[in-house]
């Protein structure tokens, strides 16, 4: 089950120069790209881990795709997504944020039904690949 | 003069392309390099060599770019220079405009330039240096990186320096990221050589070298005249006298460092002329306030080293 998460979710994956056009979309504005990985497709998912530190003072997308090839051989099975933070007094957020590489199965979501008091029924998500510990899901 | 000398090369270019021809006076005034360049013939007084060598790697470029349009050309030129000369001779300046003339060709997309000395590419610790490093190459990147006294990064006394570190990152960057940014080296020439010399590496991916010759007395009283212009002062006519008369003193004293010297010294007479302005109490109009004159600059210590007899000769003339 294809992962949505994100802009750009329901679109075909983005080519390299798809994603080098949003990052100078992104630049051309003023804001800082930060790459993020996780293995733990979950929605409510929201603290990604970290592929170094989010990037200021950039001029050019360039410098954006290297970090992400850096970051695509580290984490080839797992989800990686690209962060726009805008520094705007008053905004102070992300602006976009959008899925890059995904592993190459995604085996999806079960849904978990829990018998609650009476006769009500809780339900849960829960990845199937969240079986498997940290760092080892999605390896074959 | 310019537009000619670009222009007798290209047609030999063109013709060796054979069928349709490409105007490169069109592509001169497009990108609108004669703009850069004769903002360089203005602002920057002597430095006929480097204006000279600047010329021609910008005509060079837009041969390539001529040539690489009718398909002749199969790999981008390598545009990593080394621009080396005393302090004060106006890298970092031509550096700017280096960068504009690689933009407007369309070699580097975004033509900012970021200029670092070796304590920001070199980490204080294991595994502080290659962080730091790319940090400053992607910030670089789109634009012109600029290595300010770049031979500090080499430290051949002791092995263990991270310098090498960053040195092989650089030459990494250097190699596979040609498209996204251009490297120039800066420093003494004595000492860029020995550092070339001792990474044939770096030596052998730098294609164009620059070297900016110490300037004479009458194009230092030019740039004098030219920066206090650029601050709306002026000398008056004691003023120039004295200015000269500086100027060559200054120029045999040790740390000499051509228009940055210069630079200096016209901050001292501003403020000594303030200070002047200010005891005499009287009502100051707009040609006071601007004109610097002779006693400003003879109040400096220049002329009172000279003044005394014996220091005068041990003054390594």
């Amino acid at each position: 089950m294809r992962l949505t998460q994100g802009a750009f979710s329901f679109l075909p994956d983005l080519s390299d120069d798809e994603i080098r056009a949003q990052v100078d979309y992104g630049l051309e504005r003023g804001w800082a790209w930060a790459i993020e990985t996780t293995d733990d497709p979950h929605p409510r998912n929201t603290y990604w881990e970290m592929w170094g530190t989010p990037m200021f003072g950039l001029k050019d997308g360039a410098a954006v795709l290297y970090e992400l090839e850096a970051c695509r051989k580290g984490h080839a099975d797992q989800y990686i997504r690209l962060c726009a933070f805008d520094s705007t007094r008053g905004v102070e957020s992300i602006r976009l944020a959008f899925i890059v590489n995904r592993p190459a199965e995604e085996p999806g979501f079960a849904l978990q039904r829990q018998d609650g008091s009476g006769r009500s029924i809780r339900y849960g998500l829960k990845p199937y690949s969240a079986d498997r510990p940290q760092g080892m899901r999605y390896r074959e | 003069m310019m537009a000619e000398d670009i222009a007798n090369t290209p047609a030999s270019a063109a013709a060796a392309g054979g069928g349709s021809g490409i105007d490169l006076q069109a592509l001169l005034r497009d990108t609108d390099v004669q703009g850069v360049l004769d903002q360089l013939d203005r602002e920057l007084i002597g430095l006929k060599p480097v204006k000279r060598r600047i010329r021609e790697i910008a005509s060079f470029l837009l041969v390539s770019k001529a040539r690489k349009q009718l398909g002749l050309e199969a790999a981008p030129p390598s545009l990593h220079m080394c621009f080396t000369g005393n302090p004060g001779t106006g890298k970092t300046t031509v550096a700017t405009r280096m960068a504009d003339i690689l933009h407007r060709l369309g070699y580097v997309r975004k033509g900012h330039l970021v200029t670092v000395t070796r304590d920001d590419l070199v980490g204080q610790y294991i595994g502080h240096t290659a962080p730091k490093t790319k940090e400053i190459l992607k910030r670089a990147m789109g634009g012109v990186l600029f290595i300010d006294e770049a031979y500090y990064l080499y430290r051949p006394e002791n092995e263990r320096d991270y310098g090498q570190e960053a040195i092989e990152i650089l030459l990494q960057a250097m190699e596979n990221h040609r498209d996204d940014l251009v490297v120039i080296l800066a420093g003494y020439k004595d000492r860029m050589d020995t550092f070339f010399k001792a990474n044939a590496g770096m030596a052998s991916r730098i294609a164009h070298h620059i070297d900016f010759p110490d300037y004479d007395e009458a194009e230092l009283l030019a740039i004098a005249q030219l920066m206090l212009e650029q601050m709306n002062y002026h000398l008056d006519d004691d003023g120039q006298v004295a200015m000269r008369d500086y100027i060559a003193r200054r120029i045999r004293q040790p740390n000499f460092a051509n228009a940055r010297s210069i630079r200096n010294a016209l901050d001292r007479a501003r403020l000594r002329q303030a200070s002047r302005l200010f005891s005499s109490e009287r009502i100051v109009d707009a040609d006071m306030l601007s004109a610097l004159s002779a006693e400003d600059l003879r109040a400096s210590r220049v002329f009172q080293d000279a003044t005394d007899g014996p220091h005068d000769k041990g003054d390594g003339r």
